[in-house]
């Protein structure tokens, strides 16, 4: 029996006991992502896939395309993909192994765990960033001699580092939606699909394409220079559709389900 | 402390629990006993608030559970021994709550050694555990913080005899130390050889509660006659009831020396006359669990 829980007439002391700080709850979320052989082996990817690509668009692209930016648009393209699995897993894995259970009676502020799952991608996806960052100089150096760092600005770090960001929520925001992995997943790879194809047959959808679809909208994320302000206007509004709005509906969803 | 006053909660037209209170005493191992589907997890997670209650209030201590800090240092809770991440292995899975819980991680090996999960067993993944070895899991993961109050869904499902035997002392040392323990079955023997309170629920309500002996200690007579038929004619004609009790007894709820009497004026033989002792929980509990059972029964009989 711990000395800060004797019963006293039966009421819990808690006087002596703080609450779980948020450091904790994301150590214990960044470790859930790297526990599993599942979580392990889409960090092995991200990395392995990251600097395989690099290498692969060195050796194969021409010359004059073998600038930094080039490097870290395709590394980004790569783990555009990757990385929303990882936000979708750390949220569905919780309820298709059912440990909410335990997460949820440890922390019953649900607000809080989610709250840690976020950092705790985030973090990760600003690790994958790094990685992105230094293959592509790396890359920039080894295959185009140093010469593709020509036109670069800091806004250029930070809309790459966006689009990292916008991937792990829209992943963490898919996975909160469905709460079920192959649902989130297949739903998050199969709707850009869908929508390219009703705009290649609506030809009124194309017009409206920057404003409804993600992809279209961020694709001047990938490129140099600064965004106009319609573009940003773009980047914001495709977000709130499809990163907002998921997250707000599976986040109430969340904290209002019951668990079994 | 574990209190529950006026809880309800219904599903659409299904009521899960109707109107529960009751009362888990530190010092004390309560028995939470009902057949399956009678709203035992139900009430466990409402106490522990991954359940809103639609009525009434539960407590811990005094506290609402959202309100404790840290409610692993002082609640363990067991629920369910398979909602655990096949893909972890049980150390792990300990681990992590000791992180959250701000152990040190020597106190995982210490939980692991208690509840004989050792060695190799500890570094298996949970998919490869048997239920018995999931549920020593759980209950070193309810264990882990320390905590004063114990919550345990159906801990001795899926354990040995032996494993119920090492639960029975683990959780009688504990409320010894001044612990509540508050522990669900839907086997009466079970929760015999364990608790010492017991709160029986049927159909989401609490149909009887007290202290074991309290609750096995009834007024009764068994007794067997010659000619059970006539014995049971006999009774009914100075108005005492009489049911079949198996090995073709019958069971009263009048003294035996009534019984007596009746079976003497009618010059009846007997070959057993005695209180009826221990039979009333189990006639309860088979009463709850056997509605279905007597119900299909009916129906066939009338249909002969």
């Amino acid at each position: 029996m711990s000395t800060a829980t004797v019963a006293n007439g039966g009421a819990l002391d808690v006087s002596r006991t703080s609450k779980v700080p948020m450091s904790r709850l994301i150590t214990v979320e960044l470790r859930k992502m790297v526990d599993t052989r599942a979580g392990l082996w889409v960090l092995i990817t991200i990395g392995v896939v990251t600097l395989l690509g690099v290498a692969i668009f060195g050796l194969a692209a021409s010359d004059g395309e073998k600038t930094f930016n080039n490097f870290m648009g395709f590394t980004g393209g790569i783990q555009g993909l990757l990385l929303p699995v990882l936000g979708i897993l750390l949220v569905t894995q919780e309820w298709g192994q059912r440990t909410a259970m335990v997460t949820f009676t440890l922390e019953p502020h649900r607000g809080k765990v989610i709250a840690a799952k976020i950092y705790a991608s985030l973090l990760i996806g600003f690790a994958a960033f790094l990685v992105a960052v230094g293959g592509a100089a790396l890359a920039a150096v080894v295959f185009g001699g140093g010469s593709g760092f020509d036109d670069l600005i800091a806004v250029d770090f930070l809309k790459f580092g966006l689009l990292q960001a916008s991937g792990v929520l829209q992943g963490l925001a898919y996975g909160l939606l469905f709460l079920n992995s192959a649902v989130a997943i297949v739903t998050y790879l199969v709707l850009p699909l869908v929508f390219s194809i009703i705009s290649s047959v609506v030809p009124a959808m194309q017009d409206a394409a920057p404003w409804v679809d993600l992809g279209t909208a961020q694709t001047p994320l990938f490129n140099l220079g600064a965004l106009s302000g319609e573009e940003w206007a773009h980047v914001l509004v495709t977000a709130l559709i499809w990163i907002v709005v998921p997250f707000v509906v599976g986040l109430w969803r969340v904290l209002r389900a019951e668990l079994k | 402390m574990i209190k529950l006053e006026g809880v309800t909660k219904t599903y659409g037209d299904f009521t899960a629990v109707s109107d529960v209170s009751f009362v888990a005493q530190p010092g004390r191992v309560t028995g939470f006993l009902g057949p399956n589907g009678a709203g035992k997890s139900t009430s466990m997670r409402i106490m522990v608030g991954l359940t809103p209650p639609d009525r009434g209030t539960s407590t811990i201590g005094g506290l609402k559970y959202h309100d404790i800090p840290n409610p692993g240092r002082h609640v363990g809770v067991l629920l369910d021994a398979s909602a655990q991440h096949a893909g972890r292995t049980g150390r792990e899975v300990l681990t992590l709550s000791a992180l959250t819980m701000g152990l040190p991680v020597s106190r995982v090996e210490e939980m692991l050694t208690l509840v004989g999960l050792t060695g190799p067993e500890a570094k298996r993944r949970v998919r490869n555990y048997s239920l018995g070895m999931r549920q020593r899991l759980g209950i070193a993961n309810a264990l882990l913080g320390d905590p004063s109050v114990l919550i345990l869904d159906e801990p001795a499902n899926g354990l040995d005899p032996a494993g119920i035997h090492w639960m029975r002392s683990l959780l009688r040392g504990y409320a010894e130390r001044g612990g509540t323990v508050l522990l669900s079955s839907h086997l009466l023997h079970e929760v015999e050889m364990i608790a010492d309170e017991l709160v029986l629920i049927g159909h989401g309500r609490i149909v009887a509660q007290g202290t074991k002996a309290e609750l096995l200690q009834t007024a009764g007579t068994f007794v067997k006659a010659e000619y059970p038929d006539k014995l049971a004619a006999a009774l009914a004609e100075v108005g005492l009831k009489a049911l079949p009790s198996g090995d073709g007894g019958l069971r009263t709820e009048s003294e035996p020396i009534e019984v007596g009497r009746v079976a003497a004026a009618a010059g009846l033989v007997l070959s057993e006359l005695r209180p009826a002792e221990g039979a009333g929980l189990e006639e309860l509990f088979l009463e709850l669990t056997g509605d279905t059972a007597r119900e299909s029964v009916t129906v066939e009989g009338v249909q002969a």
